[in-house]
């Protein structure tokens, strides 16, 4: 009988190339050939991209440029406006194919996903020759290309799936690994960020090598538990699981993100902002039959594309927009000063769901329940008659903020579920 | 390129769909004389993927797509 041994893993990460501007260009054949970018709204000159496609990539396009830079650089770009719903219909189309030869499939945002094949009966059990197969499946079916990393964990998966792109298949196996993984940069790993890059470039540690070698101790008192976590995954001594694949697993955190068409400037754009991001958030919770959260997320990207991600715990647990709107912004002000720059797109996730809630000294009064009977008003007046029937006086100070509604898709970059991993959210 | 159209077909029990006819925009209809292939695939010509019917209709092989309720040829 076949032995599940969690050191002899089989891991497959695959990510689809440039998935926003490729599914765009699949559906128009008149883009073929040309630079594409794939922004918020076409008419506004200010708008950000969101994808673009590998010519205009190779032109030098970035995600989060603003359009005119873009077009600075590729003077006949193609914009194309988002279709948020193609993208999901897309990508569970791969998914289903992933599916098919194993039923441990996690998704990583909308367009990556790990899959664990190590005990699949497809291809007999090879990995390399599932991996080939669905990168042809992929392109055949779909019409799509995928670059898949495989190896014997995790992190060193999403690591290869990045070495060769588009359409490729790399290997990081327990042999080669070190040759392959260890010159690479240490921000080439998973989870570490900017501020890990710099407190690792402080210690000297500048390759995924370096990690893997240096002094315990030392990684430890200077990142504390973090620091022992990166330098196993740099040896290879990832075990985190992939998990099972199930639409109506229990979620374990709700978030939303927007890259917003314009810069936010100052506490006001970005606390309006935060108004809609908690409102969806909320009313997202609720539908998903949660009742309160005790952990608000806040997610930060500036306009040079640094991303923030920072949590706090409500004392406590809510269900009201503005309270978590209100946290969200306290770790605004907490940890960014607007000396450091612009932002350019704001995420809110909350987690920690319970069903219980203490009731607080200072609301025997009954505000709570109030302002919980005002949110429900406003949630059944906008479901009965569409999301604008009701908005706050601050979202009035934008008109392009009028339009969006999150929790569908106009306007909104990421209304993915986040779930056991909360630095999905972070990939937007 | 491709375009959309309509088709007339045979829901079969075990939920396969069998294209009989396809119907024109003008209003000609043509019978779907033989069922070459089908499999899921993307329309390199056309732009979208679906359950792919490679048909052929008097002397022309056509492939002919299938996407959620929706009928489109290559053409």
């Amino acid at each position: 009988m076949f032995e599940y041994n969690i050191s002899m893993r089989t891991i497959l990460h695959s990510d689809l190339n440039n998935f926003y501007a490729s599914v765009e260009c699949l559906l128009d054949p008149s883009l073929d050939g040309f630079p594409v970018v794939v922004c918020g709204k076409k008419e506004d000159r200010h708008g950000i991209v969101l994808a673009k496609n590998m010519i205009a990539k190779k032109a030098g396009v970035k995600t989060g440029m603003v359009l005119f830079e873009a077009e600075r650089l590729c003077p006949d770009l193609k914009c194309v406006v988002a279709h948020h719903d193609l993208y999901l219909k897309y990508s569970r189309a791969v998914r289903r194919i992933y599916l098919e030869y194993t039923d441990q499939v996690e998704p990583f945002g909308i367009d990556e996903a790990w899959l664990d094949v190590t005990s699949s009966p497809k291809c007999g059990g090879d990995g390399v020759k599932i991996a080939e197969e669905i990168r042809r499946r992929v392109k055949e079916e779909i019409g799509l290309t995928v670059s898949i990393g495989v190896s014997f964990n995790k992190v060193f998966a999403k690591l290869g799936s990045d070495l060769k792109k588009p359409d490729a298949v790399s290997v990081i196996s327990k042999d080669n690994f070190k040759s392959i993984v260890w010159k690479l940069p240490a921000s080439d790993l998973l989870y570490v960020g900017r501020a890990t890059k710099e407190k690792l470039a402080k210690l000297n540690i500048n390759t995924i090598g370096q990690l893997a070698t240096y002094k315990k101790e030392i990684l430890i008192n200077k990142l504390g538990k973090w620091g022992e976590v990166l330098q196993q995954y740099a040896k290879g001594q990832d075990v985190s699981p992939v998990r099972k694949y199930d639409e109506r697993e229990e979620l374990k955190s709700i978030g939303n993100s927007i890259t917003f068409y314009r810069d936010l400037k100052n506490d006001d754009d970005v606390y309006a902002l935060l108004i809609l991001l908690s409102e969806s958030v909320c009313s997202r919770m609720k539908r998903a039959g949660f009742k309160y959260a005790s952990t608000v997320e806040l997610y930060i990207i500036s306009d040079k594309l640094e991303r923030t991600l920072r949590q706090s715990h409500l004392a406590t647990p809510s269900n009201l927009s503005a309270e978590i709107a209100d946290t969200a912004f306290a770790l605004f002000k907490k940890h960014f000063s607007w000396d450091r720059g612009i932002v350019r797109g704001l995420g809110v996730s909350v987690s920690g769901f319970t069903g219980e809630q203490q009731v607080m000294l200072d609301d025997l009064a009954g505000n709570r329940e109030k302002q919980e009977r005002l949110e429900d008003t406003i949630e059944n007046l906008r479901n009965r008659f569409g999301h604008d029937a009701i908005n706050r006086g601050i979202i009035y100070t934008d008109q392009n903020m009028l339009d969006i509604d999150i929790k569908g898709t106009a306007g909104s970059l990421s209304s993915e579920v986040a779930t056991a991993n909360p630095l999905n959210l972070a990939k937007y | 390129m491709r375009k959309d159209i309509s088709v007339i077909a045979k829901m079969m029990s075990d939920k396969k769909v069998v294209p009989l006819q396809i119907v024109w925009e003008d209003g000609r209809i043509f019978d779907i004389d033989k069922i070459i292939d089908v499999r899921p695939a993307a329309s390199t010509k056309g732009g979208g993927m679906g359950l792919r019917y490679h048909v052929r209709i008097g002397q022309n092989e056509r492939y002919l797509f299938l996407d959620g309720y929706a009928w489109f040829i290559e053409v």
